[in-house]
């Protein structure tokens, strides 16, 4: 026999529990939490796949080498996302020095509402 | 070759069936990792302009249908587990359990993509949401919702791409298991396959809050 034979008890335990989560962030939704409505959303979905990955893709039992790789991925991920994200929300921090204006990258600004639909059509 | 159907199972380059099994596993792990990077992109996207633009993501996001949502997140769910026990029972070369589990999670998997087209994608073409074809919706915000709507038809496609391409490869599999290509000791292609769907699945878990949730439903 190749590789660990996981309980079918254990599937549906983890099936209940992504159903379960599912309908929690769900109704989660529908209350006002502010900036925590954010946080739970992000949060619940990374216990699920978490959940996942674990048990229905077999990590807990895996060697460490398939660990490596998914730390790596997430590692990379890490980076794409931190450092593009402080890259444009950290570029207003500082005054840009008068002598730059030809080369200043200003923050995209939301388009006006008047111009809609002229430019359309 | 001691064991006749070892050796039948076995590929030359390797030492013995357990390291064919981790290499066919790693190898998907590996190609996981360049998933991950590529919907990594998406998502970055995603949280960069969704910050810029809050109020026009909002309201994209509550133009959104949440049941539809999480019934198809229902779908994918089952789905996941439908493939983890036919991985079971080709791990234990139960031929006619892997079958019957092949069909449900393929069954579910196209599920998922009607869903998709004709409940979600086709209502929000026909209600005018679609960037680049039709989109007329002129309430506050216009052009922000506009680029929400970018991102959701870019992002939901694509991942429904990868369910297209998981229900091809779940046909072959189908077609080998059949013939009863698979047993205790060959199993590493529904092992794979069982990888790159519960991927699928995970991009979705992340999807589903990302563009129906996050802005709140109150």
């Amino acid at each position: 026999m190749l590789g660990h034979v996981v309980p079918k008890k254990t599937y549906f335990l983890i099936f209940g529990a992504l159903l379960a989560l599912t309908a929690l962030t769900t109704s989660v939704a529908y209350l006002n939490l502010g900036q925590w409505n954010t946080i739970a959303a992000l949060a619940i979905a990374c216990c699920k796949a978490t959940l996942v990955v674990l048990f229905f893709m077999h990590l807990r039992w895996s060697t460490r080498l398939m660990r490596v790789v998914l730390i790596s991925a997430l590692l990379w991920l890490a980076i794409l996302i931190s450092l593009t994200t402080t890259d444009f929300f950290s570029r207003n921090w500082t005054p840009i020095p008068e002598s730059w204006e030809t080369s200043r990258l200003p923050l995209p600004s939301p388009p006006a509402q008047d111009e809609l639909r002229t430019s359309r059509q | 070759m001691a064991d006749s159907h070892a050796g039948a199972a076995l590929a030359h380059q390797f030492e013995d069936l357990e390291q064919q099994h981790e290499a066919a596993s790693l190898g998907m792990w590996i190609f996981l990792a360049t998933e991950v990077m590529f919907f990594g992109g998406l998502f970055a996207g995603y949280t960069i302009y969704r910050n810029l633009y809050m109020p026009g993501f909002d309201a994209g996001s509550h133009l959104l249908n949440v049941t539809i949502g999480a019934i198809n997140t229902a779908v994918l769910i089952c789905s996941s587990l439908t493939m983890a026990l036919g991985v079971r029972a080709a791990q234990l070369g139960k031929r006619k359990t892997l079958l019957t589990f092949l069909i449900c999670t393929l069954a579910l998997g196209l599920a998922f993509i009607l869903i998709k087209l004709t409940l979600e994608w086709r209502h929000d073409y026909l209600e005018g949401f679609a960037p680049g074809l039709n989109f007329t919706f002129a309430g506050p915000h216009a052009k922000s919702v506009e680029l929400f709507f970018c991102f959701y038809f870019l992002m939901t496609g694509v991942h429904a791409l990868h369910m297209v391409v998981g229900v091809g490869v779940l046909s072959v599999l189908l077609a080998l298991a059949w013939k009863g290509h698979f047993g205790p000791q060959r199993y590493n292609a529904v092992e794979t396959a069982g990888l790159y769907w519960h991927f699928v699945d995970i991009v979705w878990i992340f999807l589903f809050p990302l563009l129906y949730l996050i802005g709140g439903r109150y």
